[in-house]
């Protein structure tokens, strides 16, 4: 007998809709769930209240028959996400108290679609960070554990709470935002699936800022049906975010046929890197032996400028960011440090608000900004940029998907990687290049290391081609039959 | 780039960030670390490349100079640290 709390919420959508239980009880079970799990810090706010009366107006809805696509389903929203009259922090002692007076438009397309909201999960600071250690509100915990080894590890970040909250069975799943990575690598670390859907498929509005033309929100879920499901009621046009693609969304359901036959699958001769983690780089052969097997063709591909996107992203993203983040200088909302001047209140209220990786990148950014560096640095990486997306558009010529590694490593022990920065951004180097060209991406959980760590493999499409990556993804998913859990 | 004191003072008053005297040295360090990364960008050659605007190929939408919600000062106010009437409050500017 399955606990409602191990449910897919593709079983999940369909046992509310034949009565096997109520929505009031799979929202108990959740809510418990959050309750239990508290030691890993997957949560900086927990919402029961707000959970049951949703659940509450979902039984009310499935007895007359007006279920909505995600009616009653229990989620975990990252807290970067505006929640109207609930605490929203970005992770960030800066907004301490900020409740926002609107809610963010991807989450009102959830709640629209009746899923209801278990609490607001933890992140990295501003969605900094690949690790979950820049949150202000402290570190989140993975829920696995090496074999043998007792030492906690991280759950990946930026959206760290997000991933251990749906891997440790306490939401069904969570929304996450991907600026270089932030949603992919922390499901690989997981074990789960995470999707980055097209730049410009999901509102970004009401999302906390933090490098807007690479900020895209997505799914977070335990397989890829459920991020059909969930990317189909988060995604859509919206008017209130200039940069919102107005398309039609098509029914990613749909669209796992598990037929992948003829299609080309690129393999990026680039992304075989030199002292490459000899597991990582078997898993990667697997998983093109599996799309083969599947009917699919591997083609050899070329993707040149790839080692150049970690760089032209840490001058992008922290630009874009030092931007962003001058809005807080406690005036109209979070902290406030006084001054005996306007800019010595600034100084003082930015000095306290904001942790070492956030102060960091926006030195970084406010420097390649400067009068005189400006082109040097920011144009010069908006050029690199534009050669990458090209790298992008010339192998979608030839192939239909790419595959690659989601992550370099499994995850690693809480702490670790600190001292170096660099080390720390190495993370996302298989992630970033489909962030700079706007491309949709997933990873899928696909095998364990030797210490029985969970590790992902990574698709990338052709832009607005969710319905095909996540149709590989499907099969993959299949072919992978990844079963261990933490 | 090798970044020295001065210039991360400079950068952290650009930024609007108070940095203590004792930690200019280590984010000296720390920044130029960053840029000596960054720095291998150096070895493309773009010449003639057009940097990117925006990473979707659209024209940004157009919308009527309408005016379409407003009279919402309580709102815009309710996270303000300090507030008087319908204005944000901040030290005094001018003497």
């Amino acid at each position: 007998m399955t606990t409602l709390t191990d449910l897919s919420m593709a079983e999940a959508r369909d046992g509310l809709r034949a009565r096997k239980y109520s929505a009031k009880e799979l929202a108990e079970a959740h809510v418990a769930a959050v309750e239990r799990i508290k030691p890993l810090n997957a949560f900086i706010t927990a919402t029961p209240e707000r959970a049951l009366a949703a659940a509450a107006e979902a039984d009310r809805r499935l007895a007359r028959g007006e279920e909505r696509a995600m009616e009653g389903l229990p989620l975990a929203i990252k807290d970067l996400f505006c929640t109207e009259g609930v605490l929203t922090t970005a992770a960030s002692h800066i907004l301490d108290g900020f409740k926002p007076p609107y809610e963010s438009t991807v989450t009102a397309n959830l709640w629209r679609a009746g899923a209801l909201m278990l609490g607001k999960a933890n992140l990295d600071e501003f969605a900094m960070g690949s690790s979950n250690m820049t949150s202000h509100y402290g570190p989140v915990e993975s829920p696995w554990r090496r074999k043998g080894d007792n030492r906690a590890l991280v759950p990946g970040g930026s959206s760290g709470g997000s991933a251990a909250a749906v891997a440790a069975r306490a939401a069904l799943g969570a929304t996450g935002t991907d600026t270089g990575g932030s949603i992919r690598q922390p499901a690989a670390f997981c074990g789960i699936v995470g999707m980055k859907p097209t730049y410009g498929r999901c509102s970004r509005w009401g999302i906390v800022a933090f490098a807007s033309s690479l900020d895209q929100a997505g799914p977070l879920t335990r397989n890829v049906r459920d991020a059909a499901i969930m990317l189909g009621a988060m995604a859509g046009h919206d008017p209130k975010d200039s940069t919102s693609v107005d398309t039609p969304v098509p029914d990613y359901e749909m669209a796992l046929t598990g037929d992948i036959r003829g299609l080309r699958i690129g393999i990026p001769r680039e992304y075989r890197m030199d002292g490459m983690n000899p597991e990582i780089e078997r898993l990667w052969e697997q998983g093109k032996a599996w799309l083969r097997d599947a009917g699919a063709e591997p083609v050899d591909i070329s993707l040149p400028h790839t080692k150049y996107a970690l760089p032209t992203y840490y001058i992008v993203a922290p630009a874009e960011a030092s931007s962003n983040l001058a809005r807080y200088d406690g005036v109209r909302y979070g902290l406030r440090v006084p001054g005996r001047t306007l800019d010595e209140m600034y100084e003082n209220t930015r000095a306290a608000g904001f942790g070492k990786e956030v102060r960091r990148r926006v030195m970084i950014g406010t420097y390649v900004l400067s009068a005189g560096y400006y082109d040097a640095y920011y144009n010069k990486a908006r050029q690199i940029r534009t050669l990458i997306a090209r790298d992008f558009d010339r192998a979608f010529k030839v192939c239909d998907a790419i595959l690659t590694p989601t992550a370099p490593s499994a995850a690693f022990a809480l702490g670790e990687k600190m001292d170096d920065p660099i080390a720390m951004y190495l993370n996302d180097v298989f992630t970033v290049p489909a962030s700079l060209a706007g491309l949709p991406a997933i990873s899928v959980p696909a095998g364990l290391s030797g210490d029985g760590l969970p590790l992902g493999l990574h698709l990338i499409g052709r832009a607005f081609d969710e319905a095909g990556v996540l149709k590989i993804a499907h099969v993959l998913e299949r072919a992978a039959d990844f079963r261990a859990r933490p | 780039m090798a970044l020295d004191k001065a210039a991360v003072r400079k950068i952290a008053r650009l930024a609007r960030i108070r940095v203590a005297e004792e930690e200019l040295d280590g984010l000296a360090v720390e920044l130029s670390n960053i840029l000596t990364f960054v720095e291998q960008l150096g070895e493309v050659d773009t010449a003639g490349v057009e940097p990117m605007t925006s990473v979707v190929a659209m024209t940004l939408p157009r919308r009527a100079d309408a005016v379409t919600d407003g009279n919402t000062a309580d709102k815009v106010l309710v996270n303000a640290p300090e507030g008087t009437g319908n204005f944000f409050a901040v030290p005094k500017v001018v003497e």
